[in-house]
């Protein structure tokens, strides 16, 4: 195999489309007779609905329809949503129903839907319905919904928590009392919403008699929202198609099954009319599941020298009003927790509570950013109380370059235990040190101090569990034409997929990137697939696409060895014609093979082939890869008005090797702007009441062009084992360190102040307020 | 909610071809576009002005097109996404340099990015990285971290400058 994309920054084959505007998003995509709807939302963040009133609204010209629960089949009156990720340790796994039945538990539940000729019909039919509220109390503080006798965030539930969490390994109470220094520390965590600039959409359109229920949604997941809207409708999977048509960032969020997939498609139903619901922003930050608060509470033993001897603690996890993604998020916050360090003990406790809020689910590197977080600041701490450097204390806690595996002293569910494949935590310390030239930022920082100015430089370091399994699979077709046909379940949201799996497809058959074409996220058109989500898809999907390339190698080769009377040993291939060895005139190409083996009526299939050139693999997963990095970042605060600048910001990235390091690139930046944002900016504001305050781009800040440093990446490249191709994931491990990094800059150019940074986002207020604090 | 419904006969230019058309007064450019010239490659990001995903060019500027009503664009040349391209198809040097520099990842900020930089560049000849930063500080993109962005739009800039 001569290897010629694989590594090399190929120009991304999405990109000719997506620059001209030929782009085709769900709401780019009209079909005939189609309706479109708006949704009728709930103004309160917790009431009873007494009535609702939708006379005027359906009298109004152009409304086909308003539908309230009431208004679909009496089977769903008692059915709420399904949960699509179940597990035993969920006390109360409450979904919403798709539409409120007669309680609503955040501000933004959808309480009916409006059908009408066009959108801004239906928007006028939404408006015109009255719901009459019997407001109940509210819970906003996830802190407040974890205390015994606090306000219920659902008014029948025998108390606020989903679930109570634990992962513990060693003997803790034994490390404690053996301690040199035991440190406490609590920090209260905020990532906000995910605001891929696409908001969510659905299409549905249902033909009884001729396939069943299409749903075109701009999805992460297009299985699970076939599975749980199949399983909800009461329909065979077969006749539900679900598609993902070009999706405009995902981060998330759109990974989850939202009522829409299911309100919608039963209004098309009812209709008989295709019908289009497009999320407008302000839905977007009330309705597509957010990040919100975690509270951290942890103790730290260490040795003499720095070292961790263990962790000890207990964290409260605000899920908002449902659990609409089971405990994916919260799990990912805790399994995640020692990072790169070699953590002998642990025993960490979670309480998962209700607010009465928006749903939450994982947003880009789910609750890793936060389990780095907090490891990150008990480092520092480590670092401040014992007087050491902060690359200096996390060599001295890193899980050693030749320990590998690494056995976590965690079990996954099968109880199997959690494993670290490979890495070089170290090297790709002494790689960003370089990098950020740690060691002349000494100097930096005291001429800047000379001058009246207050730079800052901070370290951060992480892993991430990358390439979640079960499985990814992918089909790959020589056409008889000769050119290559992908189909794999995997959906992209931006991440360049087509790019990548064709990268793998053309050194695996020796064809030209341009004569291959890859079809994605459409469960009419390949069976089965898991889904986008933990940066898992170079992983799982590149792998199948290797395996299924290699089988249609081999039997393309078999057959050419055939007509060609050669051994394969003597057969070589050339973008697509297969020859033999010193013999030029002796060729055949991959399409004269497809349709050798793919003939019409009465036609001759070659003896002992099946019929087609083409092999599907599922490819099962051998384990996580864990993808690593350090970083560093370089600030400058204003200690008068408390502005941050970040001036520089370095990262070593290590995810094994890489398909396409332009896009590995992209994604560690975007994820590191992701981080900062998070640092700096991004809060979701609720009143104590449960109202959002500040539901647009004016008041939620997120990371501009301005504001954002010029970031700097190396590479390190331990290859996994855990599959052929060496790779491990990239899409997290931007956003894991960064939102760390930042805060430990800020508090080492705040360090005469003696500021400490226990929250984030981190306002220029709450920093001059550290500041003062810090001056008396 | 009658009232909301008055329709006006407009009449203007969008990538060099007339386009006429009976639409409400409260339809804004962007749904105009997208909904009755069916250009969809302008793309709503936020509706409330922020973003700038929806950004086209009215007579040479970059404008927001969910500010701006469609009756407001009557008489006017409204240049889209779709108009950038000449008219062979041949990319312009700035979509030639957001695919050489990964300036975009799910593509949706991407029409407004290009839209507002084509209007920068043709008045800002050699801008500096900072320049250019503040000519897209107008545009959220939530993929790239702009930093390809605004490699993207310097190489352009430098590509461009012999064709005046």
């Amino acid at each position: 195999m001569g290897v010629r994309y694989f590594g090399a920054e190929v120009r991304r084959v999405e990109d000719a489309r997506l620059v001209t505007g030929n782009g085709r998003y769900v709401d780019d995509i009209e079909l005939p007779g189609m309706l479109e709807a708006a949704i009728v939302r709930s103004t309160e963040a917790h009431a009873r609905i007494r009535s609702i009133d939708a006379d005027a609204a359906r009298a109004l010209p152009g409304v086909h329809a308003v539908f309230t629960l009431d208004d679909f089949p009496p089977e769903y009156r008692d059915r709420p949503m399904v949960q699509p990720y179940p597990a035993p340790v969920l006390l109360q796994p409450t979904t919403q129903y798709p539409l409120a039945r007669d309680e609503v538990c955040y501000v933004g539940q959808g309480i009916a839907i409006a059908v009408a000729e066009t959108r801004h019909i239906a928007e006028d039919a939404a408006g015109l319905v009255r719901v009459d509220y019997e407001p109940l109390p509210a819970v906003v503080d996830c802190r407040e919904a974890a205390k015994g006798g606090a306000t219920l965030a659902h008014a029948d539930s025998p108390d606020n928590v989903v679930a109570r969490l634990r992962v513990a390994f060693g003997e803790a109470d034994a490390a404690f009392a053996d301690a040199a220094h035991v440190f406490e520390e609590r920090f209260l965590q905020h990532r906000g919403g995910c605001h891929a600039m696409e908001c969510r959409g659905v299409i549905a359109e249902d033909r009884p008699h001729h396939g069943g229920l299409t749903i075109i949604s701009a999805t992460q997941c297009p299985y699970l929202v076939r599975r749980n809207v199949a399983a909800y409708l009461g329909r065979d999977e077969g006749r539900v198609r679900v598609v993902a048509p070009d999706v405009g960032g995902g981060f998330g969020p759109k990974a989850g099954v939202y009522a829409e997939e299911i309100v919608v498609p039963l209004a098309a139903s009812a209709l008989g009319r295709p019908v289009k619901w497009i999320e407008d922003r302000r839905e977007h930050f009330v309705t597509t599941n957010t990040q919100r608060d975690q509270e951290w509470t942890l103790e730290a033993a260490v040795d003499a020298a720095g070292r961790l001897l263990g962790v000890r603690g207990r964290v409260i996890h605000d899920n908002g009003a449902y659990v609409p993604y089971g405990l994916l998020l919260p799990m990912t916050s805790l399994t995640p927790l020692p990072g790169p360090y070699a953590v002998p003990v642990l025993d960490v406790g979670m309480d998962v509570v209700f607010t009465n809020t928006a749903p939450n689910s994982p947003i880009r590197g789910a609750g890793r950013p936060n389990a780095a977080f907090a490891m990150e600041r008990l480092i520092a701490r480590i670092a401040r109380e014992l007087g050491l450097d902060q690359a200096e204390v996390r060599r001295r806690n890193y899980v050693p370059a030749d320990g590998f595996p690494y056995d976590t002293g965690q079990k996954f569910r099968d109880g199997s235990p959690i494993k670290y494949d490979s890495g070089d935590f170290e090297g790709c310390l002494d790689k960003v040190v370089e990098l950020a030239d740690y060691a002349g930022f000494a100097e930096r920082q005291k001429a800047a101090r000379a001058d009246g100015r207050y730079l800052g430089i901070g370290v951060s370091s992480c892993i991430e569990d990358t390439g979640v399994g079960p499985y990814e699979g992918a089909t790959v077709r020589v056409q008889p034409d000769g050119k290559v046909l992908i189909q794999t379940g995997a959906a992209s949201q931006g991440q360049g997929h087509e790019t990548m799996l064709a990268q793998v497809c053309a050194d695996r058959l020796d064809v030209a990137l341009d004569d291959i074409y890859v079809m994605a996220a459409d469960t009419g058109a390949f069976p089965q697939g898991v889904g986008t989500i933990g940066s898992r898809v170079a992983v799982n999907a590149s792998t199948a696409v290797f395996d299924a390339a290699d089988s249609v190698r081999d039997k393309a080769l078999s057959l050419a060895a055939e007509r060609l009377e050669a051994s394969v040993e003597d057969l070589e291939v050339e973008d697509g014609v297969i020859g033999v060895a010193g013999v030029p005139e002796m060729t055949v190409t991959y399409g004269e093979l497809a349709r050798q083996l793919a003939p019409m009526a009465g036609g001759p299939l070659p003896k002992g082939f099946a019929p087609g050139l083409e092999a599907t693999s599922y490819r099962t997963s051998d384990g996580m890869p864990t993808a690593s990095g350090s970083n560093i970042a370089e600030v400058e605060v204003d200690i008068g008005t408390g502005e941050v600048r970040v001036l520089r910001y370095s990262v070593a990235h290590d995810c094994g090797n890489m398909i396409n390091p332009m896009m590995v690139d992209g994604q560690i930046v975007g994820g590191v702007v992701h981080g900062i944002g998070n640092a700096l900016f991004e809060r979701l504001v609720y009143d104590a009441a449960g109202q959002p305050l500040n539901n647009n781009y004016g008041e939620y800040l997120l990371p501009i062009a301005t504001e954002m440093p010029p970031i700097e990446i190396t590479h390190q490249m331990t290859p996994s084992p855990l599959n052929p191709l060496g790779i491990k994931g990239a899409g997290e491990g931007g956003t894991i360190p960064a939102t760390s990094a930042i805060v430990a800059a800020i508090e080492n150019a705040l360090e005469p102040f003696g500021v400490v940074i226990r929250s984030y986002p981190v306002s220029p207020e709450e920093l001059c307020d550290l500041i003062d604090a810090g001056k008396t | 909610m009658e009232d909301a419904r008055h329709t006006h006969r407009i009449s203007l230019t969008v990538n060099g071809a007339p386009v006429e058309a009976e639409i409400e007064d409260r339809l804004h450019l962007g749904d105009f576009l997208r909904r009755e010239a069916k250009l969809t490659g302008t793309h709503l990001g936020c509706e409330h002005g922020v973003c700038g995903a929806c950004t086209v060019m009215v007579d040479g500027q970059a404008v927001r097109s969910c500010l701006m009503l469609a009756v407001q664009a009557r008489g006017r040349e409204v240049t889209t996404v779709e108009g950038l391209a000449a008219a062979d198809g041949t990319l312009s040097p700035l979509q030639e340099a957001f695919r050489e520099h990964h300036a975009l990842q799910c593509g949706f900020c991407t029409p407004g990015m290009l839209t507002s930089l084509t209007a920068f560049l043709r008045d800002n000849k050699a801008p500096t990285d900072r320049e250019v930063r503040e000519a897209i500080s107008g545009n959220i993109c939530r993929c790239t971290g702009y930093q390809p962005i605004v490699a993207a739009a310097l190489a352009a800039a430098g590509a461009s400058e012999g064709e005046g």
